[in-house]
This record gives structure tokens, sequence and C-alpha cells, in this order.
């Protein structure tokens, strides 16, 4: 119950950040929009620890910027290879394994590794990643693992699926 | 000066951004396989549009405007890396095989 | 100015896109290009509609970049499994 209240929030704020209006009949109308839109999702049931990890906020903004300077990083050595006339890659395929819980961890894990340049996730099949690096050297500083660990850190404790 | 100083972030921001979307494209030319080329693609999706809207950010005058572009960023941000995945994926799964390097040496050997 | 510059070198992100979907020997090639080209495009209208002085286009580049995601995956789902309608088997195995 209280995850569909904060989606319906979540909802709203958005909605008011996109409109931009804020006269009383259209903010109303946007409020039943939200609510209309949680109804809905409780009835398809997604609305659980997976559809809206709202449990994960508090930890996200200790992970974020983290990736976000790890990205930087990554896109300045791709860009240095790239404008290299000898196109230096040695380009290799490795198998990592996942150390999450959860699907949201996972999921977090290979799309990080997907969002740095230099590393894509082609497969994921339970608990292993294949990942293609452009460079041997960007292949062992993944399977070295800091990534994962701070994803297991992320990602917390395990939690029932609360169908609330 | 504080237009003067936001004016000039501005620029840097917005050239550099314009400068890495243009070597992520470079790079989608000068790769030699699929699979190199997504790391290219990249590069563009997130450096070059990070740079580029953050120097648009401070341009605007309203904080609604601001917000739309961070929404912007954030779509850019979350699903680049599933298209790029779905892409890879597919095409690991259609036979298309890498290029993979020799040990020791750094060529590449044929697929 | 300084929007010019943005817009003339996502222009030219564009046209090595383009000029990727024209030569890339296999079909991902093609498609991968096109993603680049919708990234390109929505940063473009963000560029464009600050040098208009319209925020409005914001939205567009919103929509657009949704569109260019779904998209992606539609062509992908197309080839994998020969028709739109098909659900799939939940099971991938090589074609």
């Amino acid at each position: 119950m209280v995850r569909s209240a904060l989606l319906a929030v979540a909802l709203f704020a958005f909605w008011v950040v996109l409109s931009g209006f804020f006269t009383a009949y259209l903010l109303t109308a946007g409020a039943c929009c939200a609510l209309l839109i949680v109804a809905v999702a409780r009835r398809m049931s997604v609305v659980d620890s997976e559809g809206y990890p709202v449990h994960l906020t508090w930890r996200a903004m200790a992970y974020w910027p983290w990736l976000l300077w790890e990205i930087v990083k990554s896109a300045w050595d791709v860009t240095k290879i790239i404008m290299d006339p000898r196109l230096p890659i040695s380009p290799t395929m490795v198998r990592v394994k996942a150390g999450q819980r959860t699907t949201v961890g996972k999921v977090t894990y290979a799309n990080s590794i997907t969002l740095t340049p230099g590393t894509i996730s082609v497969d994921l099949e339970g608990d292993e990643i294949l990942v293609h690096a452009v460079t041997r050297g960007g292949a062992e500083s993944l399977a070295a693992g800091d990534m994962d660990r701070r994803v297991t850190r992320f990602e917390g404790a395990p939690r029932q699926a609360a169908a609330a | 000066m504080t237009a003067a100083l936001l004016d000039g972030l501005s620029w840097a921001l917005l050239v550099s951004g314009g400068l890495f979307c243009m070597v992520g494209g470079i790079g989608l030319l000068r790769m030699p396989d699929f699979y190199t080329r997504c790391h290219a693609a990249s590069v563009t999706d997130t450096l070059g549009a990070g740079l580029v809207l953050a120097g648009l950010v401070l341009q605007c005058d309203q904080v609604l405007v601001a917000a739309k572009l961070a929404i912007i960023g954030l779509l850019l941000l979350f699903i680049g890396p599933v298209a790029t995945h779905a892409l890879a994926r597919a095409a690991l799964h259609a036979g298309v095989k890498p290029l993979l390097a020799r040990d020791g040496e750094g060529a590449p050997s044929k697929p | 100015m300084m929007f010019a510059a943005a817009a003339i070198a996502l222009l030219a992100t564009i046209a090595m896109a383009i000029a990727r979907a024209m030569r890339g020997p296999t079909v991902f090639d093609r498609t991968l290009a096109a993603n680049s080209v919708g990234t390109g495009a929505v940063l473009l209208l963000a560029v464009v509609g600050f040098l208009g002085g319209r925020p409005d286009f914001l939205d567009i580049a919103i929509t657009y970049g949704l569109l260019n995601a779904i998209g992606t995956i539609a062509v992908l789902k197309f080839f994998r499994y020969g028709s739109m309608a098909d659900a799939g088997d939940g099971k991938d195995g090589a074609r």
C-alpha cells in the first residue's frame, strides 16, 4: 500500500514537471490520471519490489555518482582508441559471475556494464553474464569485480517481494 | 559577470559534447566489426548526450525546462543500454561472430 | 552561436551514422546506425529548440526518444520471429 502511494506521488510529480500547469482544475485532472494508472498497475500486479524498487532510492544516491564517474573514464579511454590512427583494439569475450541475489540487482549490473563504453553485456544466463570488451585490459578490470561488489552493496539485503 | 561565465561554460560543454558525438560517429565508421561498433555508439549515447544536455541546462531560465532536459538525459541513460544489449544479444543468437584478438598479438583474428 | 556549432556537430554525427547504415554488411549494423541516428536526432531537437527560442521542442524530443527505443526493439523482434505478432517461446536457441 505504501509502495502504491509512493508510486502515485512520483507519477503525479512527473506529470506536473512535464505539463507545467498549475491551475486547480488541471492539477486535479493530473492527480486523477496518476491514481488511475496506479489502480491499473495494481490490477496488473506490477507494483512490487521489482517493478517499482523505491526501497533502493537512498542507496542509489551512493551508487549513481560512482557510475557516472566510471562512464566518463571509460568513454575517455574509448575515445582515445577511436582517434588513434593505429586503432589499438583487442576485442575479447569473457564470462563474469553476477553476485547479486535479486533480478533488479542483476539487471542493474548488466545495465551498468553496457552503460560504461568499452564493455557490453551480450547475454545473461542465470548467474553469468557474457561480456564483450573492446580491449583486454577492459575485460580484466571488469573481471576484477569492483563493479560487482558495488552493485551488490547497492542491492542490499534480500527482501520478500511485497505485493502492496 | 555571471552571465558571461555561464555562457563560457555552456560554450565549452556544448562544443565538447558535439566533439564527443562526432567521435562516436567516426568510431561507427572506423571499427572493423559489429560488436566494436556498439562500443563506439555508446560513447555518443553517454558522454556526447550528457555534455550537450549539461550545456543546455546552463542556458535555460526556467526550472521546468531544466527538469525536462534532465528527463531526456535520464531517458537516454536508461534506455540506451537496453537497446544496445538487445542488439548484441540478437546478433549473437543470429550467428554474427565477433572478431576476437589472438593471444599475444594485437591483430584480431578473422571471424 | 554556440547552439549552431553544436547543431552542426550533431548533423555530422547523423550523417556518419547514415553512412554506416548504407555500408554496414549485416542488418544489425544498420539497426545500430538507425538507433544512433535517433539519439542524434533527440539531441538535435533539443539544441534546435533552444536555437529557435521554443522550449516546446523538448516534449517532441522525449517522445522521439521513446519511439526510437521501441522501434529498435520492434525491428529486432521482427527479424527474430518473422512477424510482430509472435510472442516467442521464451527460450532462445539459434535460429
